[in-house]
């Protein structure tokens, strides 16, 4: 059934409402056709249609300006605007990361997929529905209050007979309407218009468990990865980085490409390249490729040397995000000084499949194909990379091979863009296991100094916390400006220095206590290499959450060590909110907690347990880890026997999601804590694959995890994939002082470190 | 030299022309179209290029193309398909395991062909036979979830 209204019926009925007739209500292809097919207008950030489109055949599809990394974020934003519309879920398509069709919501970003991202699709679905209820109202002689809407159908509540379907409503039109923009892109973009969201207390969709969509994809094998995209005449393309590194090539002899079809090499500045039709032979190309590379002075310390650097590097900036009181006078006055330092190195991303983009570059426009977890980020900085205008360049998001933050898939679509327009031709580049362990961003190393001072009575009087670290940004979080890109970096252009370890959103190490008198302070110190550098660093999942964590929490433990507490109710003492206080007492109970002191029992035998805990906050969630642990003295082996982890993100969405969610990021943290580091020599990164960065193996993974959620129905959803990651250092190492007396105080966890710290006791 | 290598792929018989020497991952993905193994490392140490070989898990990214003549291979795409579902495959959706899912062809495969030859294994035995695979999305604990359900459902 076709129905127009008049726009001016239309006026009458909706107020605000622009019907307009749509072309096709359907879906573009999700993958664009490569070469010469238009651009398609951007997506006004202010319009309705830019976010919710309801079909004629009774769905309807959310374009979101984020991506699902597979957390099922996408399931989260169809149950809440299907909330909205009062439809089926399962009726609700969602389209991410397309900078063709999506508003740029700033990628995924700091757990902020459901906190920030969603509110914008709530608020057009919600407007959406208003509009669909006046059509009704229109359509059925009555006053919308008169209304309700059950799975997309509308009918008069006294008289449910009467009743007409979004399907009837809709016909061939397209619902599009202006809402108010507040001005931003990025994670604070939000619009509203006349419609107020569904209060909490009438949700039927959010809160249940919904499947995620992308699984039987992938367990089918039908699901396309960035990798897998092919274009016509494109060349594959492989890039060469020096074994030193900030050298650059002086000498390219290009001879043996001779012996491999279509093989060539791309040279400029410190841009090498080699590319060829068949990816076997660009492969081959980038080994048989002789180059020179220049004599560059080592640019690191001895790894053994890593935290004196850090000590001793000068502070080139400092800040004090929390000052309470007079810490330092109050500790020097203090009965007792209990003082500890934390050391945490490198970590790197180590994507479960390196960095790998696309790019076609023509006059008429630039297409790229992005893993990036950013892509309107990869448009903005590829077009500014290229001197295109932003308009000309459409990039699309394909699921990645993982991706917790600015991984190498943030450098890959440079390179892409690059060699593409070099060459004239399609270009996919894949990064190698070498690259995606050696030359991605990596998390900053840093030193924790804690101190705190204790009265007669063993109250605490006094603390400060002290960071000193590498910057955790010597490049950018997003990809939009070309000068934070690897090619960029090698091709000689300027750098865009970010210098900050500035303690994230809400979050200071020991926050949730109640200390008379405090001082976080954090120092950064210069990056080792201003440029091209394997240890630059950027946002890791949880940026900077593992490292302070685990020393705020084994600090808080060495402090109820010291004072004879229980470690549970030591916290519990110091504790002010009840959201703390609750997910503190919600995991003790499930992991059965007795309350004594901290300490080994009995008589040490060869394999000692205990256990530990920690407690910590992320941008409004609040989240808790009980870790029990077997430590193999001889060995030096930590066994996690049990870990029960809570967590209070406000609002839950999907428990099902949620959950696995929380899991998952706790074994990621778990990893982080025992197993990984990033090792390097004078000259490079030396952790450049699987064996020389090992991860948490599942033959080590903990022998069961249990997930506590608190529901916050009252308290709007916040950050979930990423607080869990922070628990398990300190955790896990109180655990093990549990067990055997013994304080870890640097990571990882290694055995080796742990038989040298037994042995050192 | 490029050399006509034939063999069986998820029951079809192919032939490709290929240097003897290019691993089998890239006949797979380059010449036949095939993308669902994937290039994780290219050392074996990871797991993510995983077929079956004769019904042997195999890293195909260190694997001849060579090797793979007149033998069948069996990638994730023919281990089973949403009307007839491996166990393994049924379990993983279940258990809702993967996140970005570009390791499963190694858990997977090899899940596969250890529970076709152990029929009751215990969880030790379970987390011996997936020892050495990459998950970096730490979804380790679903993974046992998923593999202890296959070997009931099996």
């Amino acid at each position: 059934m076709t129905l127009r209204l008049s726009r001016r019926a239309a006026l009458r009925a909706t107020g605000a409402l622009v019907v307009t007739v749509a072309a096709a209500p359907g879906e573009a292809p999700a993958q664009p056709a490569g070469a010469g097919a238009p651009l398609s207008p951007l997506p006004p950030p202010g319009r309705l249609a830019s976010y919710v489109a309801v079909h004629a055949d009774g769905t309807a599809t959310a374009f979101f300006g984020k991506i699902d990394g597979g957390q099922g974020l996408d399931v989260a934003i169809a149950q809440i605007v299907a909330e909205e519309l009062d439809l089926p879920p399962a009726r609700v398509r969602v389209v991410m990361g397309d900078t063709a069709r999506t508003v740029n919501q700033g990628g995924a970003s700091n757990a902020s997929g459901v906190s920030q991202g969603a509110v914008p699709l709530r608020n057009a679905a919600a407007e959406a529905r208003l509009m669909l209820v006046e059509m009704a109202a229109a359509r059925l002689g009555v006053p919308p209050g008169a209304l309700r809407v059950e799975d997309g159908t509308v009918s008069v509540a006294a008289d449910p007979a009467r009743r007409v379907t979004y399907e009837e409503l809709i016909g061939d039109r397209r619902l599009d309407a202006e809402l108010r923009w507040n001005g931003r892109y990025g994670n604070d973009l939000n619009v509203e218009g006349r419609a107020r969201p569904k209060p909490i207390a009438d949700y039927k969709v959010v809160g249940t468990a919904v499947p995620r969509r992308d699984i039987a994809e992938k367990v089918f094998a039908r699901h396309a990865y960035v990798t897998d995209i092919r274009l016509p005449g494109m060349l594959h393309a492989r890039m060469l980085r020096p074994p030193v590194a900030g050298a650059r090539p002086v000498a390219v002899d290009e001879a043996p490409l001779r012996a491999i079809p279509g093989a060539r090499a791309v040279w400029k500045e410190g841009f090498l390249a080699v590319a060829a039709p068949r990816e076997w032979d660009a492969i081959r190309a980038a080994a048989a490729l002789k180059v020179t590379w220049s004599e560059a002075a080592p640019p690191f310390p001895e790894q053994a040397a890593l935290y004196d650097h850090i000590r001793n590097a000068p502070a080139t900036k400092r800040g004090v995000p929390l000052q309470e009181g007079d810490a330092p006078a109050a500790i020097a006055g203090a009965a007792r000084v209990v003082a500890a330092e934390y050391e945490w190195p490198f970590h790197s991303h180590s994507s479960m499949g390196p960095g790998c983009a696309v790019a076609d570059v023509r006059p008429e426009g630039v297409r790229i194909w992005t893993g990036s977890q950013k892509p309107h980020a990869v448009r903005d900085g590829v077009a500014k990379f290229l001197g295109v205008p932003p308009e000309t360049v459409h990039a699309v998001w394909v699921t990645g091979p993982g991706s917790y933050g600015r991984n190498d898939a943030g450098d890959t679509p440079f390179d892409a863009a690059f060699l593409s327009r070099e060459l004239g031709a399609p270009v996919r580049v894949q990064y190698t296991r070498h690259e995606g362990h050696g030359w991605d961003t990596k998390s900053p190393a840093s030193v924790q100094r804690v101190r705190a001072g204790l009265d007669a009575e063993g109250r605490v009087v006094g603390i400060t916390f002290e960071s000193k670290a590498f910057s955790r940004t010597n490049i950018a979080t997003s990809e939009a400006d070309p000068r934070d890109s690897l090619a960029s970096q090698v091709l000689g252009g300027g750098l865009n220095p970010q210098d900050t370890y500035l303690f994230p959103g809400d979050f200071v190490p020991t926050e949730p206590y109640a200390f008379p008198a405090r001082l976080m302070a954090w120092e950064t110190i210069p990056p080792l290499l201003d440029r091209a550098s394997p240890l630059r660093t950027s946002h890791l999942r949880d940026p900077l959450g593992p490292e302070l964590i685990f020393a705020a929490e084994s600090f808080v433990d060495e402090l109820a060590a010291a004072t004879g507490a229980d470690p549970v109710e030591f916290r519990l003492r110091h504790l002010r909110e009840e959201r703390d206080i609750a997910v503190l007492r919600a995991i003790t109970e499930r992991a059965g907690w007795e309350p004594r002191p901290a300490g080994p029992r009995g008589a040490p035998g060869d394999r000692a347990r205990g256990r530990g805990v920690s407690l910590a906050r992320r941008d409004g969630t609040v989240v808790g880890l009980v870790a029990e642990v077997e430590v193999d003295r001889g060995s030096g082996a930590i066994r996690v026997r049990r870990m029960v982890v809570g967590q209070d993100c406000g609002l839950i969405i999907n428990p099902d999601g949620l959950r696995r969610c929380v899991e998952n990021a706790l074994i990621y943290g778990t990893s982080r804590a025992l197993r990984e580091e990033v090792t390097f020599d004078r000259n490079n990164v030396t952790s450049v694959d699987w064996a020389t960065y090992p991860i948490l193996d599942v033959a080590e993974a903990p022998e069961a995890v249990e997930v506590v959620l608190i529901n916050r129905p009252d308290i709007r959803p916040t950050g979930a994939g990423e607080p869990a990651v922070r628990t398990a250092g300190a955790a896990i190492a109180n655990a093990v002082f549990d067990a055997t007396g013994v304080r870890l105080r640097r990571g990882p966890f290694t055995p080796e470190r742990v038989r040298a710290a037994l042995a050192g006791a | 030299m490029a050399t006509r290598i034939t063999f069986r792929v998820d029951g079809k018989d192919e032939t490709v022309t290929v240097d003897p020497d290019m691993p089998l991952l890239y006949a797979l993905r380059d010449d036949l179209g095939l993308d669902n193994p994937r290039f994780g490392c290219g050392l074996a140490q990871c797991g993510a290029c995983t077929v079956h070989l004769d019904g042997v898990p195999t890293r195909s990214c260190v694997t001849p193309t060579s090797a793979a003549e007149g033998r069948a291979v069996t990638t994730l795409a023919g281990l089973g398909t949403p009307e007839r579902p491996h166990p393994v495959q049924q379990a993983y959706i279940d258990e809702q395991v993967p996140q970005c899912g570009y390791c499963i062809n190694g858990w997977i495969m090899t899940a596969a062909a250890f529970l076709r030859d152990n029929r009751d294994p215990s969880e030790a035995q379970i987390r011996e036979a997936l020892t050495g695979l990459k998950c970096r999305c730490g979804t380790h604990m679903a993974i046992l979830r998923a593999v202890k359900r296959a070997a009931s459902l099996a």
